[in-house]
């Protein structure tokens, strides 16, 4: 099997606190591999700087067999990818279609264009509603995201990194804030779209990243505590020690 | 040719300094309100004001000097209350909005109450007169009293911040805004101080400069600009930025002005030179400013952040 | 697709047009009055109009409080002098010597602007206008500090139509009506939408594919090109040039009528800059001192508005749709 994305010996500090300390992993192309850990561990830090929103001190990320350590975040998702965010970054004065709608222009065609109305542009549309559709909000295609429900932000927010067609998928705690309804929702959602995109899901919800991860990470302190399968997971003493027991306790 | 750039170089300097005084309570303004005060120059020429109507009342400098520092803590301690601090959570462009009309209304307000026509202070008896400074040279006492004062008022402020509670408010609150209200200081109260402080600094420095240029209605407007410049330099926040970039501004406008078609002149024929340098020297303070910042986009001793 | 939004956008457009239309009836009305002033008064509002409009575009659309936008009037003002002085009358050349200019001005001064946000955005780009601005004080062949007067007013097709005041007022209004007509296309086009993404979240623009500040930098550009021509069209009017136009203060003037008038909407700039002149013409004529009684009103308006203008304009928006 090959790393679709892979990160070495990656180091970010703020001052003399080491948030990402020479973390090392690799993404396998089709799995969903989740990160998960204790409060502070660093776990958005890591998909900062996989997405390329923060520049590492030290180490490299290769993506599809590329270095992407100088890319910048547009670079990134021209190559396939892409991320979504924990506290919702949505334009609230857009409606869910304008929103996907943006998206997708942004990878197909120059948006360096002054006079054709964009709300006519049936290409965008259609494509921008299938990914609603995917998400189950294509009844909400008109309404602003400012309006909106959390879950349905929730939702919108998986239209919208869909929209960017990814290879793969950061996902950061897509789950946050949600209710058990609205997370029932989502995780149906995320467990359609396993196999067909390459995911890596942080996510603080047990139940959900046992019931969907294909393999899981430990993140604790900034490094791989351990990696593999969800039920080696659970049985490896060390994480029980250093971070389920926490939870448990 | 040496002596000429010494003179033009304490003229600079001299300046510099004055500049310093207005932009050190305005960035302390931006950096820990995040406030954007368009009338703060105006406080400046309120000084002026002040200064030439109480030196001409009591006779006397130094009594004028006083009541006219009074009268401007006072009129920041006023404005502060009656308007800015209803500004403080507002998006910059009701502070823009706001300060702007406050502008119109004060410097309309001086004109009413002083008339549009240029007016004079006398400078005191003890700092007329100039002393030798290099060979025949010789420069005026006041100006280097100006120098001197703001100087003191430089070290001053320098203590205060280092060495005092309140400076360490300042310190913090200009790289940490959330961490002041976290110390559970009356926000209100030491944001008025640091507004009246600002407004107190900004009217000496007018005052100080009332007996060497005319004080007129436009002159507020003229070195709100220049601050701006300062403090863009200096970087948003920083007391010790505004120091650095004041002087940098003083010296590099001032000098610019006479040596720059000197100079110009051992490149190109002395007309053209004469017309080039005419044009460059007002612009010569942007360049720089916008040199540094594609350097350094949050100045020279700015935080790194936003 | 039809949606709300869509009939709020030319529910929108509406109001500007019918705003222009009843421009177009100022000088029979005038006329009919038997005061010809006001026909000049009218042409200044429709030249501010389109000074407003132009800013409307960075700061309603891309949320950037640019401090330094009447360079861009001065700019434009002083390509007619230039031109003029060298002999070339022509409308049409003159309007495309301001906007060059402007162009590369707002390229320049843009790519180094962009780079800061918030205060410090606003702190630049007011050194800049102000750097413009000393520019021309320091050119003693046009003047210098006191300006220069224009010999005539500019040629159209070789002919000397704008000397007449009800000519020069439609083809002032003419160019406002295309003035909107363009942003209003810009404002639906794709880039229009990608500009409005950046302002309301630049992080998320990155994370969907898009380089913010090369979009923010072309709305300049073209900001400060439309705004050049406001400048043309102004120192036609006054038959008379001056660094005064590029003065920082009237920069804030076009951030007042913008916000007077409300941000965004293309239709609010027009209403703010009319307005705003009309309470300048009416102060004036009351006192010497009306910017006493202006900038009290403004302080008010600002003070007293419950959330503040912008905060008012922004609980407006969803509602009407965009």
């Amino acid at each position: 099997m090959t790393a679709l994305l892979e990160a070495r010996g990656l180091c970010k500090a703020y001052g003399a606190l080491s948030v990402t300390d020479d973390l090392s992993m690799q993404v396998a192309a089709g799995e969903l591999h989740a990160v998960i850990g204790p409060n502070g561990a660093g776990k958005t830090t890591l998909i900062a700087q996989l997405s390329g929103q923060l520049a590492p001190d030290r180490g490299s990320i290769r993506f599809g067999g590329r270095d992407v350590t100088r890319l910048d975040m547009p670079a990134r998702l021209r190559l396939g990818l892409a991320r979504s965010f924990q506290i919702t970054t949505l334009m609230p004065a857009m409606t869910a279609l304008e929103n996907v709608a943006l998206a997708v222009q942004g990878r197909s065609g120059s948006s360096f264009r002054f006079w054709r109305p964009v709300a006519a542009e049936r290409a965008l549309n259609e494509a921008a509603m299938a990914c609603l559709e995917e998400v189950g909000m294509a009844g909400r295609a008109g309404r602003p995201a400012g309006a909106m429900s959390h879950g349905e932000k929730r939702q919108l927010e998986l239209a919208v990194a869909l929209a960017c067609e990814p290879r793969l998928l950061l996902l950061d705690e897509p789950l946050a804030g949600t209710g058990p309804q609205e997370a029932e929702v989502l995780v149906a959602l995320l467990a359609r779209l396993k196999g067909r995109i390459t995911m890596l899901l942080i996510e603080h919800d047990m139940e959900a990243v046992f019931a969907l991860a294909d393999r899981v990470s430990v993140l604790v302190y900034g490094r791989i505590l351990a990696s593999g399968a969800p039920e080696a997971i659970r049985q490896d003493p060390k994480v029980r020690a250093a971070y389920l027991g926490e939870e448990a306790g | 040719m040496a002596n000429l750039f010494l003179l033009q170089l304490l003229n600079g300097a001299q300046f510099g300094i004055l500049l310093f005084l207005v932009a050190a309570g305005l960035t302390l303004v931006f950096g820990i309100m995040d406030f954007i005060n368009l009338a703060h120059g105006v406080l400046y020429m309120l000084g002026a004001y002040l200064m030439a109507m109480f030196a001409l009342s009591t006779g006397s400098f130094w009594l004028g000097l006083a009541l006219a520092l009074g009268a401007t803590l006072v009129v920041g301690l006023v404005l502060e209350w009656l308007v800015f601090r209803r500004l403080y959570d507002r998006p910059h462009l009701d502070q823009v909005l706001a300060t702007f009309a406050l502008m119109m209304i004060l410097s309309e307000g001086v004109k009413i109450l002083w008339g549009s026509a240029p007016l004079n202070v006398a400078m005191p008896e003890l700092l007329s007169g100039s002393v030798p400074l290099a060979g025949p040279l010789r420069y005026p006492v006041y100006r280097i009293a100006i120098i001197v004062a703001g100087l003191a008022t430089a070290l001053g402020l320098w203590a205060m911040i280092t060495r005092t509670r309140v400076g360490m408010l300042l310190r913090a609150g200009a790289s940490n805004r959330p961490m002041v209200a976290a110390l559970g200081t009356d926000i209100s109260k030491f944001f008025m101080l640091v507004f009246a402080l600002g407004a107190m600094l900004a009217g000496f420095a007018g005052a100080l400069v009332s007996p060497v240029l005319s004080v007129d209605p436009g002159m507020g407007d003229q070195i709100l600009i220049l601050t701006f410049v300062v403090i863009v330099i200096g970087g948003v926040g920083s007391v010790k930025g505004a120091f650095a970039g004041a002087l940098l501004v003083g010296i590099t406008d001032t000098v610019g002005r006479i040596f720059g078609p000197i100079w110009l002149k051992m490149v190109m024929d002395p007309a053209a030179a004469a017309q080039a340098g005419r044009v460059l020297a007002p612009m010569l303070i942007y360049l720089l400013m916008a040199a540094i910042l594609s350097w350094r986009p949050n100045g020279l001793f700015g935080r790194s952040t936003r | 697709m039809s949606r709300p939004a869509q009939r709020g956008m030319s529910g929108r457009a509406k109001a500007a047009l019918a705003l222009i239309a009843l421009m177009a009836l100022v000088p029979p009305l005038a006329a009919l009055a038997g005061d010809p002033f006001l026909t000049v008064v009218a042409s200044r509002m429709a030249v501010f109009a389109i000074a407003a409009l132009s800013l409307d575009l960075i700061l309603g659309f891309g949320a950037l409080v640019s401090f330094g936008h009447a360079a861009y009037l001065g700019l434009g003002a002083y390509a007619v002098a230039v031109c003029a002085r060298h002999g070339i009358t022509d409308l049409f050349v003159q309007i495309a010597a301001g906007a060059a200019a402007s162009a590369l001005f707002a390229l320049v001064s843009g790519a180094i602007s962009l780079r800061t946000r918030g205060i410090y955005f606003i702190m630049i780009t007011l050194a800049f206008g102000q750097m413009a601005y000393f520019f021309f004080v320091s050119l003693s062949a046009y003047g210098g500090d006191d300006g220069t007067t224009l010999a005539a007013r500019s040629t159209v097709f070789g002919r000397p139509l704008l000397e007449n005041d009800t000519v020069f007022f439609y083809v002032v209004l003419a160019c406002l009506a295309t003035a909107f007509g363009l942003l209003h296309r810009l404002a639906g086009s794709r880039f229009g939408r990608a500009l409005a993404g950046t302002r309301e979240s630049e992080l998320r623009m990155q994370a969907i594919g898009f380089r913010p500040f090369r979009y923010r930098l072309a709305a300049y550009v073209i900001s400060g090109m439309i705004c050049s021509v406001a400048g043309v069209l102004l120192a036609n009017q006054t038959e008379y040039v001056s660094p005064a136009y590029m003065a920082w203060t009237r920069s804030g003037e076009l951030i007042v009528m913008l916000l007077l008038g409300g941000i965004g909407t293309l239709a609010g700039a027009m209403a703010g800059a009319l307005a705003t002149v009309a309470l300048e013409e009416l102060l004036a004529g009351w006192s010497e001192h009306w910017r006493l009684g202006f900038g009290l009103i403004l302080l008010g308006v600002v003070l007293w508005s419950p959330a503040g203008l912008t905060g008012l304009i922004r609980r407006l928006l969803p509602e009407e749709g965009r």
